[in-house]
């Protein structure tokens, strides 16, 4: 399918049977789904079943072995494939955060506007601001990272990201590296952002959280999607063993 | 003759082991000074050059290339396991021979690299093999996972490393640099063995001319260089604190 040809009709971000080894370790072992645009998706499962590795593939974090990960019609499994392009469609929050320490709260915000876009400063200052109001951190925007707890840098993670203004947003397990009582206020960000219409995809370990917000679950398990479906019904009538147990362990 | 410099006249009456001539004597003052000027000259040139060197290496041995890492890899070893002075005396007298000459006036043949371009060349080498290890050591401190983020933000290889990597790398690179800076300004006194006319070469030549100003020619290159290294390393100590995050690092 050309590039060009992508309506949002068809899915914005479609993977089918995607396969990826690390040296002799396969890691997804024919991995399909679709998400159409404005859906919020999960992604669950035990630890090493390859979520991480998954979503790493979308933006090309990952190079894969073979299969198609298609975003908004364009492919990614491509030597080729114009990454400024993708990663202009889809933003990516790190477990860890990654923010840039020696930059100011702000100043992580506006530098891939200001030095990959290349827009002008005033623009990006003023959305900058925006967006970190947007995640409660009003009064902080000239602090540095390491003056900032956990949530409060992840929620900078998150505006960083919304300021190339892409249409996918990933999270990897964003707040599992949290302290408890900061991750709801994480959760409530990703929860607003969910609600104003942006696709999500997030592997993570919060079921309530799951149950809330996402359209469709996913449970993977040694590099294979077991089972999925919508939270009314994933939770309550999932039927292979695996689906079960690690419910069972983690509710 | 003003106080200052009739003080020491009389003090080389008094006492000829002390015999500070450049003191009282312009034309020795003239000396000191344009030595003086000099080796800041060289000092500057080469600290400039060796980190530029020092970048470019560090970037390049990132390279896709491995005949490019070869080359930077023996560049290094080349540098760093020879002594600087043997560098000094190769460049200016073995590849000193093959460079072309011009004839300014007609008769004289003039190499177009003089022996103060020589040294420059070849102490920037020195240096700036030790500053490629030194900034390589920095990159590799920088996480991994950090130069991803910039990478999912849509930034390339080099937008990550001059705008991420490099300058985290370039913070904990200080230190050792600081280190490697000083021993440059130091051992610019080695270009005295191509001729070129920096503080040390005046220096010598002022007490081969006047043998009883040796012990005060002495004294004044330990201050010059205590003072002009004492420069050096409180610039780079503001930087360092300029450069200090809150939060990261120490
Ligand atoms: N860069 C890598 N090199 C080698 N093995 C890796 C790499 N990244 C992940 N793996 C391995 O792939 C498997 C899946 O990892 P990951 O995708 O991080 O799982 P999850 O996120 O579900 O915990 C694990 O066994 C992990 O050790
Ligand atoms: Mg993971």
């Amino acid at each position: 399918m050309p590039a060009n040809s992508w309506t949002p009709d068809q899915p914005i971000v479609a993977i089918h049977d995607l396969h990826k080894s690390f040296g002799a370790l396969e890691v997804l072992k024919g991995v399909s789904l679709e998400v159409m645009k404005g859906e919020v998706i999960c992604i669950i499962g035990p630890s090493g079943s390859g979520k991480s590795t998954l979503i790493r593939c979308i933006n090309a974090l990952n190079p894969v072995d073979s299969g198609s990960i298609l975003v908004e019609g364009q492919e990614v499994n491509d030597p080729a494939v114009d990454k400024l392009a993708l990663r202009k469609k889809v933003g990516m929050v790190f477990q860890q955060y990654n923010l840039f320490p020696h930059k100011t709260a702000l100043q992580n915000v506006m530098m891939a506007p200001l030095k990959v876009l290349k827009q002008p400063r005033g623009e990006v200052e003023k959305r900058a601001r925006a967006l970190l109001t947007r995640v409660n951190l009003e009064g902080k925007e000239d602090s540095y990272p390491g003056e900032l707890s956990g949530g409060q840098q992840q929620r900078v993670a998150i505006a960083r990201s919304l300021a190339m203004n892409p249409d996918v947003m990933l999270f990897d397990e964003v707040t599992a590296a949290l302290d408890p009582e900061t991750v709801k206020e994480v959760l409530v960000a990703i929860k607003d952002l969910a609600q104003s219409g942006m696709t999500c995809i997030l592997v993570t370990h919060e079921m309530g959280f799951a149950r809330e917000v996402a359209d469709h679950i996913y449970f993977t398990d040694r590099g294979v999607i077991v089972e999925h479906g919508p939270p009314a019904t994933f939770f309550t009538e999932s039927s292979d063993p695996r689906t079960r147990e690690f419910l069972s362990q983690i509710l | 003759m003003n106080a200052f410099q009739q003080f020491f006249f009389d003090l080389s009456e008094e006492h000829p082991r002390w015999n500070f001539i450049f003191f009282y004597d312009p034309v020795q003052t003239e000396r000191v000074l344009s030595g003086l000027w000099m080796t800041i000259q060289l000092s500057v040139v080469c600290v400039i050059l060796s980190v530029l060197i020092g970048l470019v290496g560090a970037w390049l041995q990132g390279a896709h290339s491995r005949l490019v890492r070869a080359v930077v890899q023996g560049y290094i070893q080349f540098f760093r396991n020879t002594p600087p002075l043997i560098q000094l005396l190769f460049f200016y007298f073995a590849l000193g021979q093959f460079t072309p000459t011009y004839s300014p006036d007609g008769w004289l043949e003039v190499p177009i690299i003089s022996n103060v371009g020589w040294a420059i060349i070849s102490l920037s080498f020195f240096a700036g093999a030790f500053n490629v290890e030194i900034f390589r050591a920095g990159i590799e401190a920088v996480p991994e996972s950090t130069r991803e983020a910039a990478e999912s933000l849509g930034m390339n290889r080099l937008q990550a490393f001059i705008y991420v990597v490099f300058p985290l790398a370039f913070r904990v690179s200080l230190p050792a640099l600081n280190n490697n800076l000083v021993n440059l300004v130091k051992t610019t006194t080695q270009a005295l063995a191509i001729a070129v006319p920096e503080l040390l070469y005046q220096m010598v030549s002022i007490y081969n001319d006047y043998s009883t100003a040796q012990n005060a020619c002495m004294v004044v290159l330990f201050v010059v260089y205590i003072g002009l290294v004492g420069i050096l390393v409180t610039g780079m100590n503001a930087w360092e604190r300029a450069a200090r995050v809150p939060g990261y690092g120490q």
